[in-house]
């Protein structure tokens, strides 16, 4: 008992006040509405400051959780050590597994408070395996929570949630929120929404954090639809034009079909697990295999649908192309970088519901692998055959979110989130890269008509955005390779690796688009930086204030690979064993009771050379394709009689490549429009002759009845019974009014009269 | 003496009380009649009290005169206003109650 005081004191302020970082760009953003024109930088200086406090904050959160979960490594070493034959059976002691410091009074000592009242449970990780001996616990998630509201025996929570995960997820959003903030103030510089954009971009940096830090499914379904409304509104930033206020209704609804699976698979969830929307609780019940297989089945189906939407998987991720409509640094921070690997981490967080729901451990397919592989294949190819510097970046974002997807579905949890890490550092490098090439160029996107040659005028956006590409195409020893080829070992198909089960539909999409990412972005970077300029702008660097968050990102880009080095890798160049697998040891949780147990694969040296030299040649092809082209015509960005215009087949790929495999038209044209003709025709014709026919029949009837009732009850017997009472009374009273004729000698007459009267009874009687 | 004569006075005063209150349309002369039957009945308690030897009667009859000190206030207070609304004090005129 003594032991787990002790722990509770060790629980660190940054876990406690965890929720102050979601607080500061909340505030932000209340008072960039208020106050934000008034002020010289008009309000961008609140949202710089806000974020940046924050960014801060969740860096020593990042540094405090290392910190613990390097010493809770350290001390189970030592046990493995001492008793190295110990007892290992599992069963950690579930009351212990997760922390909850409840703050019944707010700040002041709630360090004492706990030794008082005892009310605190510890993080306990420690204590557990001390008491254990030896059983490999880490990561815990820590809870601090309130109560929100009660209703009868049902008490609703509300609090955060630490763990590696959220810890992780808040130092990305916090990084590229704040080098997105700078970056906007150049690239929006002068708009006419300056400040508006800058409050929505604080309420967005708010709400995802918030997301982030949720500790119940209530607060996560909050979270998700406040970043679906900045996300809303920041696609519209810009809605005089039509094309962008379309674009923000279609990410709205299309979010809304995605919205309507959380909320059902919430709510089974909810009655499920044992009406409790606590994540740690949802997870602990869904892997003990208390909550019935069954129900997380359809649960997880049903989120599923929220991840497609959010997430922009296939077949909903038609509106995230679109999306490119709103301005560049918000597609950057929340189209590639946060708020669409919302369904990733939503995934992530109820990871023991799909772990159980969905079969993933032993199984050779199952729904979320076949949609991350499908929807990483399809945005790949879309990616081809766009103009759009940012359209291709859009459909690469959906490929890889499909990645992460697919990883997560064959059980490379870690491989997953790294993917999503390393991910969110080089696309929001390439996003801003984008934004500052058309800025140069009179805010075009086309590549082909108003971009190339550009190398030779903004060198810097042209070298960051190049090792983007490189680090995106999985290029050794660039971040996006690492993360890439964990999740291809993840498959647990390529000789050696064992994974969770055997993934060979998953694993081969996978290495087709390993290729194909090379290839888009290689086509992306020649038509837009090589060969001669082909638009009417002059072309020009763009400034430090976005440069300088270009170099940041892509500096990240090349080292936060080496976050997790495979272990095999690390023995062969003789490296220190501790940098293996960092990432996974501070993100994945191990030995608890609210996180599955994942069989790791073993990463395959075969597999990494093979997939890099998959993406290296075809993205060699795609270079020799275009430098042949250059030779002929420096100023084409394509040929004239390529192979569509000879091979029927390679047009008719294309056109259906073009039209976005026709989604689009199944979405507007056949759906809403038969919503719009032939259905809302039928539904009319209904409603006129069925509904409104029993409705007049019922209205007739109800007319012939009023009139009886009328006639015979209320006249005849209602009204009746009132007249003759009336008339009674007057009758009455119009008698007894001649007695009262105010003279007060009568009066007395008829007093004295009546006594007498009595009296001579009384005595009569008497 | 006997009781019998002490109750016949209070009969007889009583009865030229009732009669002023009915008969008279003077206010004062109807309110000073009403003095008539209080004190008649005075007498039967101050009589019948004498005759059982029980101070109960007188202490009633004490009761009695306060309280009637106290009503003919009141009334000769409606009176006046009664006077000086209509410049008369025939209550035989002040019927405004008459339904």
């Amino acid at each position: 008992m003594f032991a787990a005081e002790a722990a509770e004191t060790a629980v660190s302020w940054f876990y406690t006040h965890a929720w102050v970082i979601p607080a500061l760009p909340a505030a932000s953003f209340v008072l960039i509405l208020f106050f934000g024109k008034r002020l010289p930088f008009k309000g961008a200086e609140i949202g710089i400051t806000a974020v940046a406090a924050a960014f801060v904050l969740a860096v020593l959160t990042t540094f405090t959780w290392i910190g613990d979960v390097q010493a809770e490594i350290a001390s189970h070493e030592e046990g493995t050590t001492t008793e190295e034959h110990g007892t290992t059976e599992g069963g950690a002691t579930t009351e212990e597994e997760h922390g909850t410091t409840e703050e019944e009074a707010p700040a002041t000592s709630e360090e004492e408070e706990g030794l008082a009242s005892g009310e605190q449970a510890a993080p306990a990780a420690p204590v557990a395996e001390e008491e254990e001996g030896g059983h490999a616990t880490r990561g815990a998630p820590i809870l601090t929570e309130r109560t929100w509201f009660s209703n009868g025996a049902d008490t609703f929570r509300i609090g955060t949630l630490i763990d590696g995960q959220s810890v992780m997820l808040l130092f990305v959003v916090t990084f590229i929120s704040l080098l997105v903030h700078v970056y906007s103030t150049d690239y929006v510089h002068g708009d006419r929404r300056y400040t508006h954009f800058f409050a929505f971009l604080s309420l967005f940096t708010a709400a995802m954090l918030y997301y982030v830090l949720s500790s119940n499914t209530l607060q996560m379904i909050m979270g998700w639809e406040l970043v679906g409304v900045c996300s809303f509104g920041l696609i519209g930033h810009w809605w005089e034009e039509k094309a962008n206020s379309d674009a923000a209704l279609k990410a709205f609804f299309t979010n809304r079909v995605g919205d309507i699976g959380l909320l059902v698979g919430m709510i089974t969830l909810y009655f499920a697990s044992g009406k409790t929307f606590d994540v740690v609780e949802i997870n602990s019940k869904a892997i003990s295999g208390e909550t019935s297989h069954t129900a997380l089945l359809v649960a997880s189906l049903c989120l599923m649908a929220a991840v497609m939407s959010k997430s922009g998987q296939f077949i909903l991720h038609t509106w995230l192309p679109d999306a490119m409509a709103g301005p560049t640094p918000v597609s950057a921070l929340i189209h590639a970088a946060t708020m669409v690997v919302a369904g990733v981490y939503l995934i992530g967080r109820l990871y023991g519901v799909f772990w159980m729901g969905l079969s993933i451990p032993g199984s050779s397919i199952n729904a979320m692998a076949v949609i991350g592989a499908v929807t990483t294949v399809g945005g790949g190819l879309l990616a081809f055959v766009q103009r759009d510097i940012k359209k291709v970046l859009a459909y690469s974002t959906v490929s890889q979110l499909g990645y992460m997807v697919l990883a997560l579905g064959v059980g490379a949890y870690t491989a997953g989130m790294f993917h999503l890490f390393t991910h969110a550092f080089f696309k929001a490098c390439l996003f801003l890269g984008a934004g500052s090439v058309s800025h140069a160029c009179h805010h075009s996107f086309d590549m082909k008509a108003d971009m190339g040659g550009l190398r030779k005028y903004m060198p810097k956006t042209f070298i960051t955005f190049v090792i983007g590409s490189l680090a995106l195409a999985g290029i050794p020893p660039l971040a996006g390779f690492w993360s890439k080829d964990e999740i291809l070992a993840g498959a647990g198909v390529w000789p050696g690796t064992e994974g969770n089960g055997d993934y060979w539909m998953p694993f081969v999409f996978g290495m087709i688009t390993a290729a194909l990412t090379a290839a888009y972005m290689t086509r992306t970077v020649w038509l837009t930086f090589f060969g001669e300029y082909r638009g009417h702008a002059h072309p020009h660097e763009s400034g430090p204030r976005i440069t300088t968050p270009l170099i940041i990102l892509a500096f990240m880009a090349v080292v936060v690979g080496f976050l997790n080095l495979p272990g095999p890798f690390v023995e062969t160049l003789g490296l220190p064993a501790g940098i293996a697998h960092r990432f996974e040891e501070w993100v994945e949780p191990g030995g608890i009771a609210s996180f599955p147990p994942i069989d790791h694969a073993n990463p395959s040296l075969t597999l990494a050379i093979v997939a890099s030299l998959l993406a290296a040649g075809a993205g060699f092809v795609v270079l020799r394709y275009y430098k042949a082209l250059y030779a002929k015509d420096a100023h084409a960005a394509e040929y004239t009689d390529g192979l569509r215009s000879r091979n029927t087949l390679a047009a008719a790929g294309y056109r259906v490549l073009e039209n976005k495999y026709y989604l689009d038209h199944l979405y507007t044209g056949i759906i809403a429009g038969a919503t719009k003709g032939p259905i809302a025709d039928a539904a009319y014709w209904i409603n006129q002759n069925i509904i409104d026919g029993i409705i007049n029949t019922v209205g007739k009837f109800s007319v012939g009845l009023g009139r009886f009732v009328y006639h015979f009850i209320d006249q005849g017997m209602v009204d009746e019974a009132v007249n003759v009472s009336g008339r009674t009374a007057s009758g009455s009273g119009q008698f007894l009014r001649r007695i009262q004729t105010g003279q007060i000698r009568q009066y007395a007459t008829l007093m004295f009269g009546s006594a007498a009267l009595l009296a001579a009874v009384f005595i009569i009687a008497i | 003496m006997y009781l019998n004569q002490f109750l016949i006075l209070a009969a007889a005063l009583f009865c030229i009380g009732v009669y002023g209150v009915l008969a008279r349309r003077n206010g004062v002369l109807v309110l000073m009649s009403i003095e008539l039957i209080l004190n008649s009945v005075n007498i039967n308690l101050v009589a019948l009290s004498a005759m059982n030897g029980d101070v109960t009667g007188q202490v009633f009859a004490l009761f009695v005169i306060a309280v009637a000190a106290a009503e003919v206030g009141v009334g000769l207070a409606i009176v006046l206003l009664i006077y000086r609304n209509r410049r008369s004090i025939d209550i035989a005129e002040a019927n405004l109650l008459k339904g």
